[in-house]
This record gives C-alpha cells, sequence and structure tokens, in this order.
C-alpha cells in the first residue's frame, strides 16, 4: 500500500499514530513492510492456504462474532445433501466435467433448492463470458426460503460445511505449504480476531495483486468470508478494501469497456440465453427474485432509451434487436490469440499499453504485427505504437519492418487536464475534474475522438437502409459541440445522460428508483443515477473536508445512491441499534421512524428493523428489515457461495498454473476450472506431478514500485521519475544469489518457456527463501514498468509471463509464475529464440504436448 | 536612479549602515530576492483537478498562467488525499508539459520502415473508412441456427483505465451500436 | 543585530542577520519514523524549483538511485536495510524473518558493491556518496545497540564522513579508496556458507570497526528498512553563508539560508564550508544550488513543496519552537511505545551549528543515515579573524566612496 498507495497510506500511518497494529503479509519486504508492525513473508500463489487457515482459526476457536454471523451471513441455511466437498473428492466439489472442465453447480445449492443450480452447459457460457463480473454490483440469484438451523449444529448447514472444509487449513499446513511459520501465523489470526467483534474492527486491504491469479476471485472470496464471520463488513473500521491501480479502473466497469458488461454490470446479450429482450431482462432481475435487481427491467430499457431515443420503443423492445451478440470468450487474451491467427482486422488502443503491460509480450506484438490498422491514442510514443519498428522481435527477426502490413496510425491524447470528466476513484466516488488548458496541437480527449468518429460512420452510412446499420443510425448522437476550437462535446452532457431524465419533463432523475420500464425514463447507466440529482453536477461537489463531518459526504459523489461505505445497514444490529458507541454509524431512529446516521443508510429509509416481508414477496419488498446486503439474492453475506462462482462455493488451495510445488493438500494440483489457452504459443512451464517442473526452479512475482506507472507510458518518459528508478532489476535474496552466482548490480537474466529477459540485480535481504514442504523455494522479484521506449529503458517483465485465466472473470495469472534465473545478460538476435527454444524442450514443452492437464491425473505419465 | 539610491541599494552600504553588519542577512538580500513570489499566487486560474495515476484519486490543483500549466499541487481540500501527492502525482506537471510528449499525428504506412507526418482530419477520414471495411468484410447476421448475431469480430479495443466515465461511455455506446463487441479495457488486466 | 554568539553558540538567527521584528523563524522537522521512502519530496522539490534531474543511474544502494544531496537534487531519501540480530524495534514480536530459512545477510555486501561502483550522482563536482555511511547501514546493530540512547554506537565509527573531510579531498569524487584499507580483517562473506561473495565482486572486507565474525556470519533474523528524507540543515550558524564572498548566501528573514542565483558566480567557498555536505555546485552553470526552503513560497505564506506532498506527513514545516515540541513530544511517545532507539537530530541549539532549521527524529546513529554525528560550523573560529576583515571591508568601503566622488555628474 506504502509502495503503490501512498496518499492512501497516510491514513494507515495516522491508525498506527492511534494506537493501530498493522500486519504485512506479502511475498517481500517492501515499504509497506517498513512501517508495519509485523511483516510476514509468503509464498507468493498461496494465499488460499494462509487465509483458509485464519477461516480454520476462527472456527475451531469459535471466535466469530456469532450475533453477526447468525443474523447477517448465510451460516444457518442448509446446503443440499448432493453437495460433496473437495475434501472428499480429492480437491474437486461436486458435478465436474471433466470433459467441459466446469462444473454442474446442481449439488452445491441450498437444500430443496437443487433445480436453481447452474447446469455445466450455463456454466461454461458462464466462464467464456466472465459473467463473474456482473457480481460486482450485485449477488447472484438464489432464492430465499431456504431451511435453516439457527443453532448452527446440522452437519449440512453452511458453517458447518465451513468448517469441514478448512478442517485442514491447520497451522501446521499454513506453515508447509505458505512457508509461514506457525508462531507467525498465529500472531496473525490472534490479533485478526481479537481486534474484530463489537467494540472493534478490522480492516482487510489488498492490491490488484490479488486479483491476478488462476484463483483471484476466490482469494477475495476468502478475504471476504473472514471479514464477515469476524463482523467486519458494512462498518466503519472494517470492510475489504480493494486498493486499485489506475485513476477510473472503477468507472471501466461501471461503464465498461468490457466485451461482457453493459453500464451498470447488465450482461452483454448471449446469442443463446438472450436471444430476445424477455429472455435478456428475465436473466437479470430473475422474476421470484429478491432485491433491487428485480427493477432490472426499468435499469435496461432506460439504458436502451439512452442509446436509442425515440427510435427505441415498445413495439420494437427498445432497439434490442440492434444490440450485437457474444457466442463465447471475446476477451482481450481471446482477441490477441485471434490476431496471431490473422482473424483481425483492425485494433484501437486508447491510452493503453499491450506490448508490455499485458502478459506474454511476445504474443501481444505477434498479434499487432498481424493486423490491417491499428490506431494508437496516448500521450507519449509507446511501445505498442513501435512494436513494427524496434520492438523486441524486430531484433529477433520474427518481425520484419519492409514485410510487416499493419498500418499504424498515432494520434496523440489530451491529458487528465486538457479535458473535463469524471473518474471514478477505487472506493467508488465520482470526483468530476475541471478543464486547465487546452490540448496542445494534435492532441485531443477520447470524447473528441469518439465523437467525431461516430459522426463520420454515420455521415457515410446515412442513406443505408442495411439493417445493419440501423442500429448506428438509430443512435443519439447529436451532443452539442463546445470549447475553443468549437468541436469538442460537453463531459457533462454525457454526464447528464449517463445520470438519466425523466423523458416527460427533462427532469434529470435523482435515483435509479424512478427508472420505469415503460420507456418514461432513459439513463445511461442506472449505478450512477444520481450523479446529476436536481440538475446539479454532485461529482463536482468540493466542500473542504475541514468543513464537514468525517465521512465527507459532501465531497465527490458515491454510487449507489451517494452511499460511502457499502451494506452499512450491518453497523447496526439487527434491532437497528449500533453494535457499540465506538463504532456507531448507520441506526435506526424509532422516533423518526426512519434509518439515520453518518451516512447515507444502505437500506430502504422508513423500512424499520422489525419488518418481514409477507408470504411470497418479491424484489425490493423481499427484503427484511434485518437483511442488509441489499443487492444479495437473500440479503445476507455469503459464507458459502450456492452460485455465481465458475470454481467453487468455497475458496480451495490450488497450486498457481505453475508451480514446482505438487499441491500438499488435495490431489488436484491447480484450479480444475481455469481458462486455459493450450497452444504452441502459449505454452505454461510444467507443474509436478508433470516431470521437469526443475527445469523453472524459482518462484517469480512482478509488481510496481512507487516511482513508476504500470508499464511505464506515464513514468518512464517524465525524468523526474525515471532519474528515481532508472533500469530494470531484478531482487533476489543472498541465498539464491550464491546458489546461482549472481552479483549485485550485477547482470542477470529470467527464463520461462515463453521468453528470457535480463536485468540488473539487487541482491537484498528484503527476500528470503522459505521452507515449503521439504524444500528451500527461492522468490524472485521484479517490476513490471520498462519496455523499449522512454527516457529509460529495459525488457519487460511481462514477456516472461503466459495466458492463463481466472475462470470467474477472465484476468491473468501474472502474479506467480515459475523461472530460471541465471548469470549474466541473455542471448539477443536469433540466438534468443534457440535458447528459449533449449528450455522448453529440456522442459518437455515439445511439440504435441498439450499443458496442463486441467485436471490432475492419478498418476504422472511414465515416459 | 539616481545615484544615491543606487549606493543605498548597494549591499555594503547597507551593511555598514543598517542592521546587519556582518552582511549575511537584510543586507544581502537582492532586489530578485526581495520581489519573489510564489508563482501559483500570480497564476490566472486554478482548475480543480484528480491525479491521473492511482485510484486513490487524490485532489490536484492545476494553476494555470497564460494558457499554460504551470504549477500542479495537492487540494487540502480533499478529503480523500488531504493535499498531499506521491512522486507520481507530483510529477503530473512534467506529464502534461513535458517536451518528449506526441503532439503531432503520425503515420506508418504498410511495410514502412518510418513515421511521416498526416493531418489530423484525413487521419480520422482514413480510420472511418477503415472501420467501415473491416465492419463490412467481417460482418455476421446470425449464427449457424439462425439466431440473431448483428455483429463484427473485425474490430478490437483496448482501453486504458484513465480513462474518464464519459469516455468509456461513449466509446461503449458507438462500439455497441456499430456491432463491434471486442472491447476490452484495463480492468480485465 | 551581530551580537556575540553570530558565530557560535544559541542564536535567533534573524534577529541577528538585522531584520527588525521578523517573522518567527521557520523550518523542517523531518520525522523518519513515518517515512515511507516514497521519494515525492524529492519530485515536487524539482517541479517547483525547476531543478534539472541528476541522471539516470542506478546506484544499488536499496532503493535509492539519487545518491546523495547535489546541486540537483535538494531532497533526498537515503534508504537503508538494515538486519538486526536479535529483535527489532523494540516490540515484543519476533524478528521478522525468525524462524525462515536463511543464511547472513547481504545488506553490508550491496552496500559495499554499491559504493564501490563509484556512480556519478548527475553533478561535477560534487559530493560522493556518503560510503561510510552505507557501510555503516550494513552493519548488525546487536541487540544492546538499541538500548536507549547515549548508549556508544556499535556501528562503528565512519572513517571519514564526508562533512569531516578536508575539502580538497572532495574534488576528486568517485575515489572512494579507504575502503578497502578501512576494512577490518577476518569478515569475508564468504565465510558465512556460501554467501553471495563466493561468485559475487571480490569482497575486500567490510568498512567498519566493528569485532570481526561479529556482525556477518549470523542468520539474519530480524530487519528494518530505515528510510530519511534528508535536505540542507538551514543552520543556526551556516558554514556557506560565513564563507560566502559576494552576498550570495543569505540569511531569510525566516531564518533560513538561501542561494542567491542571482548573484552567486560560481567561486565555490561554501562547498567546504557545510559541515553537512550539502551544498553543491551545478556543473553547467557553476553556480551553488540547494534548498532555500522554497524561499518564494513561505514569503507567501505557503508550505514549501516537499513539505506539502509528504504523504505521512513525515516532512512537516512550521515555526521552529513550535516543531521542536512536537518533535519532542513525538519522541516521548515513541520511546513510551518501546521505539527506544529513537532520537532527534539537529534539534539542540546547542550543538556546533547553534542547531538546525531542518532538524530530524532518527531511528539509528546519525551515521547511519550519511549524517556526521557531531556537526561544527566550520567557522567557529572565525571571530578572531573577522576583525582584520572588517578592516579590509571598511578600506574598500572607503575606495568606493572616493571612486564615486569622482564620478559625480
Amino acid at each position: 500500500m506504502a509502495e503503490a498507495h501512498p496518499v492512501g497510506f497516510q491514513y494507515v500511518v495516522e491508525a498506527k499514530n492511534r494506537g493501530a497494529k498493522v500486519i504485512h503479509i506479502d511475498p517481500r519486504f517492501t515499504r509497506t513492510s517498513a512501517l508495519a508492525h509485523t511483516y510476514v513473508p509468503v509464498r507468493a500463489g498461496a494465499d488460499i492456504a494462509f487465509l483458509g487457515g485464519v477461516i480454520n482459526y476462527i472456527l475451531s476457536n469459535e471466535k466469530d462474532f456469532r450475533e453477526y454471523v447468525l443474523a447477517y451471513t448465510n451460516a444457518s441455511m442448509l446446503v443440499s445433501e448432493e453437495f460433496q466437498d473437495t475434501e472428499e473428492l480429492g480437491g474437486l466439489f461436486s458435478g465436474y466435467d471433466p470433459e467441459t472442465g466446469a462444473y454442474d453447480q446442481s449439488s452445491w445449492q441450498y437444500a430443496g433448492q437443487q433445480d436453481e443450480g447452474q447446469e455445466e452447459e450455463e456454466s461454461h457460457v458462464d466462464r467464456e463470458t466472465a459473467s463473474g463480473l456482473e457480481q460486482e454490483s450485485h449477488g447472484p440469484p438464489v432464492p430465499a426460503d431456504v431451511p435453516r438451523d439457527p443453532t448452527l449444529r446440522d452437519p449440512r448447514c453452511v458453517y458447518q460445511v465451513l468448517k469441514r472444509h478448512y478442517a485442514r487449513y491447520t497451522p501446521e499446513v499454513v506453515e508447509r505449504l505458505c512457508g509461514v511459520p506457525r508462531d507467525k501465523f498465529l500472531e496473525v489470526c490472534e490479533a485478526w480476531t481479537a481486534n474484530s467483534g463489537r467494540e472493534r474492527t478490522t480492516a482487510l486491504v489488498y492490491s490488484v495483486g490479488w486479483t491476478q491469479h488462476s484463483v483471484g476471485v476466490q482469494y477475495i472470496r476468502a478475504g471476504a468470508i473472514i471479514q464477515l464471520l469476524l463482523g467486519n463488513m458494512g462498518r466503519p473500521g472494517g470492510g475489504v478494501m480493494a486498493l486499485r491501480g489506475h485513476a477510473s479502473i472503477q468507472g471501466s466497469t461501471d461503464i465498461p469497456t468490457l466485451f461482457n458488461l453493459l453500464p451498470g454490470y447488465l450482461p452483454m446479450p448471449h446469442h443463446r440465453q438472450h436471444e430476445t429482450f424477455r429472455q435478456w431482462v428475465d436473466a437479470i432481475r430473475h422474476p421470484e427474485q429478491q432485491g433491487f435487481w428485480a427493477n432490472a427491467e426499468s435499469y435496461a430499457v432506460s439504458l436502451l432509451k439512452a442509446y436509442f431515443g425515440d427510435a427505441a420503443t415498445a413495439d420494437n423492445d427498445f432497439g434490442y434487436g440492434w444490440l450485437p451478440r457474444l457466442t463465447g470468450d471475446h476477451g482481450t487474451y481471446q482477441q490477441v490469440l485471434d490476431m496471431i491467427d490473422g482473424k483481425i482486422k483492425g485494433y484501437f488502443l486508447l491510452g493503453q499499453n499491450p506490448a508490455v503491460g499485458s502478459a506474454h509480450g511476445r504474443a501481444q506484438r505477434l498479434g499487432m504485427a498481424n493486423l490491417d490498422w491499428l490506431v494508437v491514442r496516448d500521450l507519449f510514443m509507446i511501445e505498442s505504437a513501435t512494436f513494427w519498428k524496434d520492438g523486441p522481435e524486430v531484433a529477433t527477426g520474427e518481425i520484419v519492418p519492409e514485410q510487416c502490413r499493419t498500418e499504424v496510425f498515432f494520434l496523440p491524447a489530451a491529458s487528465h487536464a486538457e479535458k473535463e470528466g469524471t473518474f471514478t476513484q477505487t472506493q467508488r466516488m465520482l470526483q468530476w475534474r475541471e478543464k486547465a488548458v487546452e490540448p496542445p496541437g494534435d492532441c485531443r480527449s477520447e470524447l473528441w475522438f469518439f465523437y467525431h468518429l461516430g459522426r463520420l460512420l454515420r455521415e457515410r452510412l446515412a442513406d443505408s437502409a442495411a439493417p445493419r446499420d440501423a442500429g448506428l443510425l438509430n443512435l443519439t448522437w447529436d451532443y452539442p459541440l463546445h470549447g475553443e476550437r468549437g468541436d469538442e462535446p460537453s463531459g457533462e452532457d454525457v454526464l447528464k445522460e449517463i445520470n438519466g431524465y425523466d423523458l416527460a419533463t427533462g427532469r434529470p432523475l435523482s435515483s435509479f428508483t424512478e427508472m420505469r420500464p415503460d420507456g418514461s425514463t432513459s439513463g445511461g447507466c442506472w449505478i450512477y443515477t444520481g450523479v446529476y440529482k436536481d440538475g446539479v453536477n454532485q461529482a463536482a461537489r468540493r466542500k473542504p473536508r475541514t468543513e464537514q463531518s468525517w465521512v465527507a459526504g459532501e465531497w465527490g459523489w458515491a454510487w449507489p445512491a451517494d452511499r460511502r461505505t457499502l451494506y452499512n445497514r450491518a453497523s447496526a444490529d439487527p434491532e437497528g441499534r449500533p453494535w457499540s458507541e465506538r463504532k456507531k454509524y448507520v441506526w435506526w431512529d424509532p422516533e423518526a421512524g426512519e434509518w439515520t446516521g453518518y451516512d447515507v443508510p444502505d437500506f430502504e429509509r422508513t423500512k424499520p428493523p422489525s419488518y418481514r416481508p409477507p408470504e411470497g414477496a418479491t424484489g425490493v419488498e423481499a427484503i427484511s428489515g434485518d437483511d442488509p446486503f441489499i443487492m444479495q439474492g437473500d440479503g445476507k453475506g455469503w459464507l458459502y457461495a450456492p452460485s455465481g462462482l465458475i470454481d467453487g462455493p468455497m475458496p480451495t488451495h490450488y497450486e498457481p498454473a505453475e508451480s514446482m510445488v505438487r499441491n500438499p493438500l488435495y490431489e488436484q494440483q491447480a484450479n480444475p476450472t481455469r481458462k486455459v489457452y493450450d497452444r504452441s504459443d502459449n505454452l505454461t512451464n510444467p507443474s509436478p506431478p508433470e516431470r521437469h517442473s526443475e527445469v523453472f526452479p524459482y518462484v517469480f512475482s512482478t509488481s510496481r514500485l512507487t516511482e513508476h506507472h504500470t508499464a511505464g507510458g506515464m513514468s518512464r518518459q517524465l525524468a523526474y521519475l525515471s532519474e528515481l528508478q532508472p533500469e530494470m532489476f531484478a531482487e533476489v535474496s543472498p541465498e539464491l544469489a550464491a546458489e546461482r552466482g549472481l552479483e549485485h548490480l550485477g547482470w542477470a537474466h529470467m527464463v520461462t518457456a515463453r521468453a528470457a529477459i535480463e536485468a540488473r540485480v539487487l541482491v537484498t535481504d528484503r527476500l528470503i527463501p522459505l521452507r515449503i514442504e521439504d524444500r528451500i523455494v527461492h522468490q524472485i522479484w521484479m517490476p513490471y514498468h520498462w519496455g523499449g521506449e522512454g527516457l529509460v529503458t529495459g525488457d519487460s517483465a511481462n514477456d516472461l509471463i503466459g495466458i492463463t485465466l481466472d475462470p470467474n472473470v477472465l484476468i491473468q495469472e501474472s502474479k506467480v509464475g515459475t523461472c530460471d534465473i541465471q548469470p549474466g545478460r541473455r542471448p539477443t538476435g536469433p540466438a534468443l529464440l534457440a535458447y528459449v527454444t533449449g528450455y522448453r524442450e529440456r522442459a518437455g514443452l515439445v511439440p504435441g504436448h498439450h499443458t496442463p492437464p486441467l485436471l490432475t491425473p492419478d498418476q504422472p505419465e511414465e515416459s | 536612479m539616481g545615484v544615491r539610491t543606487w549606493i543605498e541599494g548597494w549591499p555594503v552600504y547597507r551593511q555598514l549602515t543598517g542592521t546587519d553588519p556582518l552582511g549575511r542577512g537584510a543586507a544581502a538580500q537582492s532586489e530578485r530576492s526581495r520581489a519573489l513570489t510564489a508563482r501559483t499566487e500570480t497564476a490566472d486560474s486554478v482548475a480543480r483537478s484528480v491525479c491521473p495515476y492511482c485510484a486513490v484519486g487524490c485532489g490536484q490543483r492545476i494553476f494555470v498562467k497564460d494558457g499554460e500549466v504551470v504549477q500542479i499541487e495537492g487540494d487540502p481540500d480533499s478529503p480523500i488525499s488531504q493535499g498531499r501527492l506521491c512522486p507520481k502525482g507530483s510529477a503530473s506537471k512534467s506529464l502534461i508539459t513535458s517536451d518528449r510528449r506526441q503532439r503531432k499525428v503520425l503515420y506508418r504506412r504498410p511495410y514502412a520502415t518510418d513515421w511521416e507526418e498526416l493531418d489530423l482530419d484525413t487521419a480520422m477520414s482514413m480510420i472511418a473508412d477503415r472501420v467501415l471495411a473491416a465492419r463490412d468484410e467481417t460482418w455476421e447476421d446470425a449464427d449457424e441456427d439462425g439466431r440473431p448475431l448483428n455483429r463484427t469480430l473485425g474490430i478490437s479495443s483496448l482501453g486504458g483505465a484513465t480513462l474518464d466515465n464519459e469516455e468509456n461511455y461513449l466509446i461503449k455506446k458507438l462500439f455497441t451500436a456499430m456491432g463491434a463487441i471486442q472491447i476490452e479495457n484495463q480492468a480485465r488486466i | 543585530m551581530a551580537g556575540p554568539n553570530s558565530l557560535y553558540g544559541p542564536l535567533d538567527p534573524a534577529p541577528d542577520a538585522g531584520y527588525l521584528d521578523p517573522p518567527p523563524r521557520m523550518g523542517f522537522f523531518t520525522d523518519t519514523s513515518v517515512c515511507i521512502g516514497c521519494k515525492a519530496c524529492e519530485v515536487a522539490c524539482k517541479e517547483w524549483n525547476l531543478v534539472p534531474d541528476d541522471g539516470f543511474n542506478l546506484l544499488g544502494t536499496s532503493y535509492d538511485n539519487t545518491g546523495g544531496l547535489t546541486a540537483n537534487s535538494w531532497r533526498h531519501v537515503a534508504f537503508i536495510e538494515q538486519p538486526v540480530a536479535g529483535r527489532g524495534g523494540g516490540t515484543d514480536t519476533p524478528g521478522a524473518f525468525a524462524g525462515l530459512p536463511v543464511g547472513p545477510p547481504a545488506s553490508g555486501l550491496a552496500a559495499v558493491t554499491a559504493a564501490r561502483t563509484g556512480q556519478d550522482t548527475g553533478t561535477d563536482p560534487g559530493v560522493p556518496p556518503a560510503v561510510d555511511a552505507l557501510a555503516a547501514a550494513g552493519t548488525i546493530t546487536p541487540p544492546g545497540a538499541l538500548a536507549p540512547p547515549g548508549t556508544p554506537a556499535s556501528t562503528g565509527t565512519p572513517a571519514s564522513p564526508g562533512a569531516l573531510t578536508p575539502p580538497g579531498a572532495l574534488a576528486s569524487p568517485g575515489t572512494l579508496g579507504p575502503l578497502g584499507s578501512a576494512a577490518p580483517a577476518g569478515a569475508p562473506a564468504s565465510s558465512g556458507g556460501g554467501g553471495a561473495a563466493a561468485t559475487g565482486p571480490q569482497f575486500l572486507g567490510m568498512p567498519m570497526a566493528d569485532l570481526p565474525g561479529r556482525t556477518i556470519d549470523a542468520p539474519r533474523s530480524d530487519f528494518r528498512w530505515l528510510m530519511m528524507s534528508n535536505v540542507c540543515k538551514h543552520c543556526t550558524h551556516a558554514g556557506c553563508l560565513d564563507v560566502c564572498p559576494t552576498g550570495a548566501l543569505f540569511r531569510t528573514e525566516f531564518g533560513t539560508v538561501v542561494v542567491q542565483e542571482d548573484i552567486c558566480n560560481g567561486c565555490g567557498y561554501c562547498i567546504p564550508a557545510c559541515p553537512y555536505g550539502v551544498i553543491d555546485q551545478r556543473k553547467d552553470d557553476g553556480r551553488a544550488w540547494k534548498c532555500t526552503l522554497c524561499y518564494d513560497r513561505i514569503g507567501d505564506g505557503l508550505t514549501p513543496a516537499c513539505a506539502k506532498a509528504c504523504p505521512t506527513e513525515s516532512i512537516q514545516y512550521g515555526e521552529l519552537e513550535e516543531l521542536r515540541g512536537r518533535a519532542a513530544h513525538r519522541l516521548e511517545k515513541l520511546q513510551e511505545q518501546g521505539v527506544t532507539e529513537a532520537r532527534l537530530y539537529g534539534h539542540d541549539p546547542e550543538d556546533g551549528v547553534g542547531g538546525d532549521g531542518a532538524f530530524f527524529l532518527l531511528l539509528d546513529e546519525p551515521e547511519v543515515y550519511g549524517l556526521p554525528p557531531d556537526p561544527i560550523v566550520t567557522t567557529r573560529d572565525l571571530k578572531a579573524m573577522w576583525k582584520r576583515a572588517g578592516v579590509a571591508a571598511l578600506t574598500m568601503a572607503a575606495a568606493v566612496v572616493v571612486s564615486f566622488a569622482g564620478r559625480r555628474p
């Protein structure tokens, strides 16, 4: 946190000064560790084992906040008798089909609900379309009338299922698997549990390194389970805090430029599941569902009205027929492989630099070299714009400029100071930026570029009667133009469209509850409705912090409905009283008959704690007065996820896709549902029980330095940042340096099945060998900031990484892999290719080899 | 300037006649030093902005003089950052004003070995032509069972997460309406 | 007004420098116990003061690639990777690496390797990296050394901290001769069970005066990563100012010491006069440059750029008296929390420079951070000489008057 989010870390320092204990768990000792009370080194890729150990500690010592757990989580709900755990099936849950590598989830359901589960085909489609992302704003569907055992003794209740699942995650296992000494692990468990409960809360902070694993979503689930068990969710000082790495990365999923989502986490239509408008809407709202998603039709229709205006009518399903359909995985990594295969003609890069910023840089560059055309929009000349000229493959002879046909347009972009608009920061808060100056020269905003591109396309097609052009021609695209040049759309006009209107009166909507399914409202992103409440740009609010409460509710605007802490109904007990005076936040005021407190209550304002839904209620009406998790299908925090996750209802330790360690807990080595692209240009280093894992004997991980940003496009171009970290380097422990003959400040190169890259060596005590099972495991750490353009240049760590994805959200496993490290510089030119090929051959990655099987075979192949 | 004032402005004169006989303070202060003022104080305008690097969302004040950014510093009013900035946020003036920034459209012809300059309007027009051509060439009306697809798989896009919400909104809106679905973002990475 | 302590001893410098009714003395208190080494101070300083970059050199001194305070780096964050035998941090918890399969530490060796590279810090002439501080940082502090302040440092007396070196030696950056020769025998890293030195750079020994064998062979069990943002001290008695022949260096009404770029002629006298090795000449224009405590900003009531940016309030700006109180309070609190190694540096008006306008809270001996343990203003004995200088000045003044007398129109 101190490394990559220094200004956020001021609150950790402040908390520490006020007596808080700070624990930092990380594969290497960082600037965060330097200020922590306790630093816990851990093997990269073993976090679920660690967190599972904490869950086991909580449950076996009954350290959970029982009143909270009983009232607010699904601990008491009974799970289907057909459910079988990984403990019984060698690391698989019931329902696994080795053919598709996916689960039939029927048996994961609550008792009596087996028919509700995802069938295998659906599960497969969900993986292809990364449907897990839809749950950013809401839980997956589940019925509410589930049998429960409030004593938590029934062996089928979630509490007991969870307890059995984690029973083997003992401190000894954590030590063997994560390399964390027992005492140190118990110190963490004791500190975490002692500082949670009625009077105290503990915050769990992770950075997006957690998401970049083949089990990334389950990492975060494991953290959420602990925080639910300890009563830390929805309460001040608690929560699971994601430290995201880009100014508006939260906004980029809320109003997505993602293949599988429309604004507000509405799914992009799938050709089979959502053939008709009705199928699409019902798939979102689940007619018998409780919670706010029951109104999804209003959100969906309002979006279509925002897109297509008057052309969207009830008679034409509001233009639903004009939307394109998904047929499977169209994610960025699938696209890159399709580029290599020549299936894609044109590519837009908008402030993004995949040549060095995405996993498997070589595949990225070879893909771009096989396009008809490429448009790069950035502030500086980046590696993705120059791959044809001086990229690494030009050096190896794989790309010959005179033979590379890709036509490249570099269009300079406007900076954040040269345009107005909102960023959504990591706590879902939108902040409006004023424009300071005009962009220089040919620099333009994306707003300008896309408005004018759309205008040009529409002009060219104006006379077309082709059905395929109807959507484009019916699009509302009449944005008034402003600015010194008189050609810039107004960000505020777009923000108003996002917020939505009452179409009859033109009044901006103040809440998504005002949206209607009859076409009388429009709104481009329902979760952002309210950001233009009362016709005022709420994101531009700037009341000084010194003039308002510590919650600072009058600064910017947070979705949903300007709530700063999500699910804050949980900060009060079931009767609506604060759990403690010290931790009061939102509570029920019986005299006034409403919820009140420091924040906007994340609950219906006048629904009393005693409210119980009538028989057969659905939607919002079905949420009880003591169900804080209002976007969940049952209003509960889920310790066990009966649906919604591709890879299992409970987080389970699987080894990373590349590991030199045989999974000590299960026969199943790695996540059996991970997304694999089994191709000769995307090889995976062997892991046990496969042979030859010793060819790549070290663990490596990559992350950021304070002094740089991502792949360097916004930092390696600046002298004041470049001088602070001027060269690509790799950090190794003194023990590894001795083992491999590495010199401090000398050169070394790292090799995987994809590439070999070089770096200067920093031998440092901050890296520590770990004892895993009976062997010593060395970890290597590298920053991923370098590439070939800029004031300071170097090899890109992302070249080392292959493409294996988390099944829920299709994010790559780039925070852990295996490699070799050797002293000296890597070979150059064609010799580099031969060098890597030599490693592949020694690792058995020869033609015809398929790697790795999803299901771990009982017996390793003998040959 | 009369000689008398000129002499009186002389450090050594001031040193000998003033309160600073050692000539290390008031007497040594130059006219330039006396006139120093912070350039934030003389700025024509101040824009309230947000740092473009990580997702903490630190408030920035951007000071502008004669149409140029002359300083960016933390916004003390912000309840998020309380006026502080990290090294990257502190370097964001350089990000905007760097002479390494590209300010002209560049174009690389197929099989060319170097860039050439191109007029922005021409570039826009050429891109629009290519989008339509790629779309036509790869258009899919329906799947093999006749269910609508209404799309192109010939066009891809990958956006950074430093784009504004309003920009992402227009990007998704335009691409969706033209049938392009392979629209991705840093958020996947 | 000049007084008996004008050159040495406790003093409020602004009135002494002729300011009638000056504003309170302003300064920095840098609390290294909350420094996260982000270097925002370095960047914010450069952006505000338009200081050039210092070159792109990987120094290998932990995360410090700035190397030291130079004409082109007015803030410098030092990083000290420090193995600590036994327990660290004054806490009751086991050491960071306790129970792990670790061997001897690398920090010392790495620091020496880094220092031996003699990396250019971007300015020439300039101050070479504080070699001995690096070496000192590499030593293991035995548990005893973390006892209350006042215990003699076991980190060894530096052989030649830059500040105490005769000026002439500073003219030859990169000459890091004392390194090898100062080393005690019998401390090769290779004796630590296959240490990095086996195949690493030739190890010539650790430049420290610790007991051989005491610091190297033990497996590392605990570790600290110290960070400190260093800056010009704005001494009460500033040697640089005292020796400046042109009046380029002057004392401001805030008690700070500033080089006036319109006056400085690049004579360089100030450079050896600084007991901290702070002030430095810029290679291209020859003039001397250093921290101005953002004289242009504080004159308008603004906070200096570094302190304004600092995310964790490690750098605090304010009235010196108030800062001293705040620092004493912070020290007391840390001591209560068991951080017994915390100490203040440069806060004492009785010290050899009359106290610093920019002072620090440190977590180890000053040498570890590259700071001289007992700085003394280089012009302490100037008073005697001053009388003669005064006569000379008067003579010159008289000459001036005479020369102008003849010019009257």
